[in-house]
C-alpha cells in the first residue's frame, strides 16, 4: 500500500518506458520491510477471523461450563471426552466411517490406478475422449444425483447397506482420482518400465512393481485425498443409510445436535475433535511429503 | 483391459443414476402411496418455474454462489496468496495452516462451528458488543449471508493454494522490472499479475462455483434451509421436495436442472483446459 504514494510519474508504467534505475540509498530496504510488515498485519487480521471458530472448538471441549462464545475455559475438565468415549457415541460411528471410507478408498485407488495406466501409457483412440469424459464428470455436482441414486438404490435393494454406500462413495470420487493418478503417472519415465518389459514382465507387473513404487508420493496423495473427502462426506451416507447402528460419524454427529433439545456443547466439541483428528493428521502427513498442498493445487490446475 | 473396473463403476453408479435422473424427472414418481409412476412430460419443469419457492431457491443459490464463491473465496484466496508472497515465513505458515485446517475439517463440523459463531449467544455478537455495535440473531435475520460467510471460511483454502501456485510461477524479473519502471502495486497487479495468472483465475472460479452450487451439509447443519425457506438453496429445496414432501419426480426435475447447469460449467471448463489433455 505504502508503495502507491511513492510511485513516480504514471506515464512510466503505461508504455515500455526505458529503464531508469533510480538510486535512492536506504529507501529500497525500508520499503521491502514496510511491505513485509503490511503483509504480515493483513495476514494476522485474516488469521484472526479464521482462528476464532477453531479456538471455540478447542476451548469448549475442555471447559466445565461451555457456552457458544469463544472464551478461555472457566475450569479445565476431561469429562466431555470421557462422556463421549462410549461404544454408542464414538466407537461404533468411527468404526463405521472406517469401514465405509476404507473400503471405498481401496476401490477408488485400485480402479483409478488400473484405469490411469493405459490412459497414461498408450495413445489409444479412446484415450482422449475417455479423459475428457472423466474431466467432465469431475465437475458434475454429485449432490444433484443423490435423489435419483436414492430411488435407484431402493429398487435394487442397495438402500441402507454399507457395501452399496461404499460403492457409490468410491464412484463419486473416482473421476478425480483417475485424473490425479494419470497426472502423477505421466511423471514416471516410460524408459524405466521398458527395462521391465525386456525382462519379460507383464503390464500388471510393470504397473505394480515399477510404476506405482516410483510414483509413491503421488499414489499416497490420491489415496489420502480420497479418504479425506469420503470421511467428511455427509450427504451420501445421510441419504443412503438409515439404520442408526450403521451410520458413520459424519451423520451420527448430526443426530447428536439435531435432536437434543438443549445441545451439550462441550460433548459435541469433544466429539468433533475426535472425529476430525484422523483427517487432519492424514493431511499433515501428505502435505509434509509434498511441501504444502501446493502440488494438489497444481494437479487440479492441470 | 485394466480400464474395465473403473468404467463399470462409473457406468453403474454415475452414468446410471444420471440417466435414471433424466427419466424420473419426467414422471410423477412419489415416495409413498403410488403403485407406479407415469410419464408427465414437462409438467415438473413447468411446475418448477411457476413455483415461488423454486424461484426463491434459485435466487438464494445465485446469492450464495456470488457472495461465497466469486466474491468471497476467490478474492480472499488471491489476497491471502499475494500477502503470503511478501510476508515473513512464520506468519505465512501459521495463517496457511489455520486456513487449510478449516478446509480439511469435515463439512458437518465446520457447519456446527459456524453455527455457534453466528448464533445469538455466539462469538460474532460478543465481538460486536465489545465494539459497541448492535448485535442480532444472524441465523434468523440474515441466514443466507451467514451460510455464505461460513462457506468462505470453509472453502477459501482451495483458492489460496491455486493462487499461491500460480503466483510462484511468475518470474521475479517481470515484476521487478515493472517496479523499476515505476509501476505502483495496483498497476502491477492489474497489468502484470492478473493477466499472467488469468488461466488460474478461470479454473479456480469454475471449480469454486461448481463446488458451491452443490453445498448441502454446511447449510443443512447451520439452518436446515430456514428460517422458513430463507436459506433454502437448490440442493436443499431438492431434498425438501423429494423427501419431506415425497415428490421424487419433482425433486429430481430440480436435480436435473442443477446437473445441466453443472454440465454447462463443465463444458466451459473443458474448453479452458483444452490444450492440456
Amino acid at each position: 500500500m505504502a508503495a502507491i504514494s511513492e510511485a513516480p510519474a504514471p506515464e512510466a508504467a503505461a508504455g515500455p518506458a526505458p529503464r531508469r534505475p533510480r538510486v535512492r540509498p536506504g529507501s529500497k530496504l525500508s520499503r521491502t520491510t514496510r511491505q513485509r510488515l503490511a503483509a504480515d498485519l493483513g495476514l494476522l487480521v485474516i488469521l484472526g477471523a479464521f482462528v476464532l471458530p477453531l479456538l471455540w472448538l478447542i476451548f469448549a471441549s475442555v471447559d466445565t461450563d461451555p457456552s457458544m462464545k469463544v472464551a478461555p475455559p472457566s475450569g479445565l475438565t476431561a469429562d466431555n471426552f470421557s462422556k463421549v468415549l462410549t461404544d454408542e457415541i464414538t466407537f461404533t460411528p468411527m468404526l463405521n466411517s472406517m469401514l465405509l471410507c476404507g473400503s471405498a478408498t481401496l476401490m477408488t485407488v485400485t480402479a483409478a490406478a488400473l484405469a490411469a495406466y493405459p490412459l497414461s501409457r498408450y495413445k489409444a483412440r479412446f484415450s482422449r475422449p475417455y479423459l475428457l469424459t472423466i474431466l467432465f464428470s469431475t465437475c458434475l455436482p454429485i449432490t444433484a444425483v443423490m435423489v435419483p441414486v436414492y430411488a435407484l438404490f431402493v429398487q435394487v435393494n442397495l438402500i441402507d447397506t454399507m457395501h452399496g454406500t461404499s460403492f457409490f462413495l468410491a464412484t463419486s470420487q473416482l473421476p478425480f482420482a483417475i485424473w490425479l493418478m494419470k497426472n502423477f503417472m505421466d511423471g514416471v519415465p516410460v524408459a524405466l518400465e521398458e527395462a521391465a518389459w525386456t525382462d519379460g514382465a507383464s503390464w500388471f507387473q510393470a504397473l505394480t512393481k515399477v510404476i506405482l513404487p516410483l510414483m509413491g508420493p503421488g499414489f499416497a496423495v490420491v489415496t489420502v485425498y480420497s479418504f479425506i473427502q469420503m470421511w467428511g462426506n455427509f450427504f451420501v451416507p445421510f441419504m443412503l443409510l438409515i439404520t442408526p447402528e450403521q451410520l458413520p460419524a459424519s451423520v451420527s454427529i448430526f443426530t447428536f445436535f439435531g435432536n437434543l433439545g438443549s445441545i451439550a456443547f462441550g460433548e459435541l466439541a469433544a466429539f468433533s475433535i475426535l472425529y476430525s483428528t484422523p483427517v487432519l493428521l492424514l493431511y499433515i502427513l501428505i502435505s509434509k511429503r509434498l511441501g504444502g498442498g501446493f502440488t494438489l493445487g497444481g494437479a487440479v490446475k492441470g | 483391459m485394466p480400464i474395465t473396473p473403473a468404467t463399470v463403476l462409473l457406468l453403474l453408479f454415475l452414468a446410471g443414476p444420471i440417466a435414471y435422473c433424466a427419466y424420473i424427472a419426467f414422471t410423477d414418481m412419489q415416495l409413498t402411496g403410488q403403485a407406479s409412476a407415469s410419464f408427465v412430460g414437462f409438467d415438473n419443469f413447468k411446475k418448477a418455474f411457476g413455483d415461488a419457492n423454486f424461484r426463491n431457491s434459485v435466487v438464494l443459490t445465485l446469492i450464495f454462489t456470488l457472495v461465497s464463491s466469486i466474491l468471497g473465496q476467490n478474492t480472499l484466496g488471491l489476497t491471502l496468496a499475494s500477502l503470503m508472497a511478501r510476508s515473513t515465513k512464520f506468519v505465512r505458515s501459521v495463517t496457511g495452516a489455520v486456513v487449510i485446517c478449516a478446509w480439511v475439517l469435515p463439512e458437518i463440523v465446520a457447519g456446527f462451528l459456524l453455527y455457534t459463531f453466528f448464533s445469538k449467544e455466539g462469538t460474532l455478537n460478543e465481538i460486536l458488543a465489545f465494539l459497541h455495535l448492535p448485535s442480532q440473531n444472524w441465523l434468523f435475520t440474515l441466514p443466507i449471508m451467514a451460510v455464505s460467510f461460513a462457506n468462505v471460511w470453509r472453502g477459501t483454502a482451495f483458492s489460496m493454494l491455486v493462487y499461491s501456485a500460480a503466483l510462484s510461477e511468475i518470474p521475479k524479473e517481470v515484476t521487478e522490472s515493472a517496479e523499476v519502471d515505476g509501476a505502483g502495486s495496483w498497476q502491477r497487479l492489474w497489468h502484470i499479475t492478473l493477466p499472467m495468472i488469468r488461466r488460474s483465475i478461470g479454473t479456480n472460479l469454475m471449480l469454486n462455483t461448481l463446488q458451491t452450487l452443490s453445498v448441502f451439509g454446511l447449510i443443512w447443519a447451520m439452518t436446515r434451509g430456514g428460517p422458513g425457506n430463507r436459506s433454502q438453496t437448490l440442493p436443499i429445496f431438492m431434498y425438501d421436495q423429494a423427501f419431506n414432501k415425497s415428490l421424487i419426480g419433482y425433486g429430481t426435475a430440480v436435480a436435473l436442472l442443477l446437473l445441466v447447469v453443472g454440465a454447462l460449467f463443465s463444458v466451459v471448463y473443458l474448453r479452458l483446459m483444452r490444450e492440456e489433455v
